[in-house]
């Protein structure tokens, strides 16, 4: 990266939950890093000023899991039209799944990726390697190589390893490492050829069902190895009550286990279904609204560590099909933060918690010096303005897809500057 | 969030039969009558009506069926369309483009109206959401979600022998969990005010949650759940159902929900019984009950090509012709 700009941004009300800071206090930023908050260091001429009066300077997010599609299917989206939009969306870190083509199990497709979003210059992209060779469940991947070409953490995508012999062996194995291992808690077989929630609506429209159970027992499972093996365990979008239940008590007996949502499970609920929207087919699939309140509760107390994207764009021929045949899953990633934040105006997560969740809490599962703005962190800073009302529009969509059921919604805040390592990398043109 | 696809037009008028869900008991006895003054068609020298003559109407069946397929075809040459026929086999690779790509065409040869079956629930809107706005699109069947007509037919047989909706107990057997049959019946029966409907089978073929999400009674015992009905509705139980982890075996599913008349003993004396056929002799029900007095099965099939000809004359729009020529067409009944 070319050296960077001294910088301050001044006015703002900045928040950083990772170091406890609430106050209104000018940040500046030298050599890509945190230089001082507050007083300028003696001498300090910044090269530019931002003005965040009346906004908010938080962390830049850390989403833990966001497509990108490249490489393999970049008819869908591409790093570069990815990240772009994730600096558009204030977001600096993304986890990228290992289900991409080739699968992420060699340093060499590792390496790339993230070669190309440095390139990009956006956002940093984090790979999570693949447990398996080939994600088949079979053979282990050389984690140990993937850790060294940058894999923060391994997992499993959403094709859960059926055997339970090699899940334990591979959580060991990564455990000799100290990497987490990240699930997609769902049982294949009994989750196999759903679409929806076995509920109420799944019934009504005859849609094959997922029933909760194919969560509580993955969740389970996971626990089970993960207490017997000592590895570190993170449950990615849990969609249910009994889920975070099991989760919070496990983690009350001390095993190492953590958990994140996906924003769209904070909203919608299998009744969004009754309009056959392909937008709304999502894997884990859209639970009941108990399921959907416990899931917001988690968030509040802390029972879940992140609020997630889970970012999945489509070309559109994905979703033009009857519903269960459509591919599952929501572009996400510019939606994290508004919809994020009207969970706050909504009274229903602090500030704080929120933006916790979506910066140290995430930083924490992957254990990244990220989503920080301490004396001396790297300058990846979000500043917001948390009065904007808009309404998303596929135009307003900065992403390549626009397969989202949010569309005609209203969002909270938006994105005025976004800084990765100490460079403006987004910045809102129609600011007044 | 969207809503399901509106099949009235902005009239009030019939545009789309893709789902019983949404329309009202006027709309469902406005079809039960019309029905009613088509049967007579069938017994005239010519077995046609002007009414839908110039219109082109496509059977799309992207699965296969000879029954439905077949009614669906003289429905439409009585009403005096002109009928093709098209059997498209999907490969489990066969996505929304080839689909739409089929749609298309077909809209390029100035189709009217598509009557469509397909595997996946959901697919009859879905293509009504994608047909060209002149088009008419009539559900002939979706995966596990709605068979409107199917369930009108027996809407029709059940009012000729008892109209009185608002008096009846109806139990439907059999595969419930995987039947658009039945989920388009229980919508039939609570729209027309029927006061309650039970369904019977082993937990297994009951969806979940069924009794709040269908509104319904379930039983898991045949005789307690066919005591006192006036109308006995079996399902077909699809072969590959058997021998899986859904039912062990033909043998012990008949020991359990097979139809006898020993069983039909404890229902109302006046019980009839109906299937959506092709029955499976001995294992919904043994020929006793299938070929017995009380079976009104064949009549449903006769009444199938009536309710297929009122919905799809409602859908191309031609209710103004209606009184005169179906009045013509009915003299003899």
């Amino acid at each position: 990266m070319a050296s960077s700009p001294k910088i301050t941004i001044r006015n703002g009300r900045l928040i950083d939950p990772a170091s406890g800071i609430d106050s209104h206090s000018d940040l500046h930023i030298a050599e890509g890093r945190i230089a001082a908050i507050g007083a300028a260091p003696s001498g300090f001429q910044p090269d530019r000023t931002l003005d965040a009066s009346g906004r908010l300077v938080v962390p830049g997010l850390v989403d833990l899991s966001a497509r990108l599609r490249e490489p393999g299917h970049e008819h869908k989206a591409t790093i570069a039209s990815e990240t772009r939009a994730a600096a558009a969306a204030g977001i600096t870190t993304l986890c990228c799944p290992p289900d991409t083509h080739p699968v992420i199990d060699t340093p060499a497709v590792a390496q790339l990726i993230q070669q190309t979003a440095t390139r990009n210059g956006y956002a940093r992209v984090l790979p999570i390697g693949a447990l398996t060779r080939g994600l088949k469940g079979e053979t282990l991947a050389e984690m140990a190589a993937l850790k060294r070409a940058g894999c923060p953490a391994l997992g499993e995508a959403e094709r859960p390893i059926r055997n339970t012999h090699v899940q334990r062996r591979a959580l060991e194995y990564a455990a000799s490492f100290g990497m987490p291992v990240f699930m997609h808690p769902l049982d294949p077989e009994l989750s196999e050829g759903g679409c929806a929630h076995e509920g109420r609506i799944s019934a009504r429209l005859g849609l094959p069902g997922i029933p909760e159970a194919a969560e509580t027992l993955a969740i389970a499972r996971g626990l089970a190895l993960a207490e017997q093996t000592g590895a570190r365990i993170h449950f990615r979008g849990l969609s249910t009550a009994r889920a975070v239940t099991l989760l919070a008590e496990a983690r009350r007996r001390g095993v190492r286990a953590s958990g994140d949502v996906s924003i769209h499970q904070l909203f919608l609920t299998e009744d969004d279904l009754a309009g056959l929207d392909a937008n709304c087919h999502l894997l884990p699939p859209l639970r009941t609204q108990a399921d959907r309140e416990a899931l917001r509760g988690a968030v509040a107390q802390g029972d879940l560590d992140a609020v997630c994207s889970d970012h999945q764009p489509h070309d559109a021929d994905a979703k033009l099909a009857p519903f269960p045949d459509t591919d599952p899953g929501i572009a996400a990633l510019e939606t994290l933060l508004p919809l994020a934040l009207r969970l706050v105006d909504e009274g229903v997560v602090g500030l704080t918690e929120m933006i916790a969740r979506l910066t140290q809490g995430p930083a924490a599962i992957i254990d990244q010096p990220y989503g920080r703005l301490g004396i001396g962190d790297i300058a990846d800073v979000c500043v917001l303005d948390p009065e904007a009302r808009w309404t998303l529009t596929p135009e307003s969509l900065v992403g390549r897809a626009c397969n989202t059921p949010f569309i005609g919604t209203e969002m909270h805040g938006r994105v005025s500057w976004t800084l990765l390592g100490g460079r403006v990398v987004f910045e809102r043109v129609e600011q007044d | 969030m969207s809503a399901l696809t509106p099949q009235l037009d902005a009239n009030g008028k019939l545009k789309h039969f893709l789902t019983l869900d949404g329309l009202d008991a006027t709309l469902l006895h406005e079809i039960i009558d019309r029905a009613s003054g088509f049967l007579g068609v069938s017994d005239q020298a010519v077995k046609k009506v002007p009414l839908c003559r110039g219109k082109v109407i496509a059977n799309l069946f992207f699965e296969t069926s000879t029954r439905t397929r077949t009614t669906f075809e003289l429905a439409a040459k009585r009403l005096s369309a002109d009928v093709l026929n098209l059997n498209i086999s999907t490969s489990s690779t066969a996505k929304g483009e080839t689909l739409l790509d089929t749609l298309r065409n077909l809209e390029a040869m100035h189709v009217d109206m598509f009557v469509v079956r397909h595997a996946t629930s959901g697919a009859a809107h879905f293509i009504a959401d994608h047909a060209a706005p002149h088009v008419s699109v009539v559900n002939a069947g979706d995966g596990r979600h709605s068979h409107p007509t199917q369930a009108m037919l027996d809407m029709l047989t059940i009012h000729r022998h008892k109209p009185d909706f608002g008096q009846l107990r109806v139990a439907i057997i059999g595969d419930i969990l995987h039947s658009r049959v039945a989920r388009s019946q229980i919508l039939a029966l609570h729209t027309l005010g029927v006061p309650e409907v039970r369904v019977i089978g082993p937990r297994t073929l009951i969806p979940a949650q069924a009794e709040e999400a269908l509104g319904v009674k379930v039983y898991y015992d045949l005789r307690e759940g066919l005591r006192d009905v006036d109308v006995v509705i079996m399902l077909r139980l699809q072969r590959e159902r058997m021998s899986s982890a859904l039912l062990p075996s033909e043998h012990e599913y008949f020991q359990l929900y097979g139809l006898t008349e020993e069983r039909l003993a404890v229902a109302h004396p006046e019980a009839m019984v109906m299937h959506p056929g092709p029955i499976n002799r001995g294992v919904e029900m043994d020929s006793q009950v299938a070929d017995g007095e009380r079976s009104v099965i064949l009549e449903q099939v006769s009444n199938g090509i009536a309710v297929r000809m009122a919905v799809m004359s409602m859908c191309l729009g031609t209710q103004n012709l209606q009184h005169s020529q179906i009045a013509g067409a009915t003299d003899g009944q």
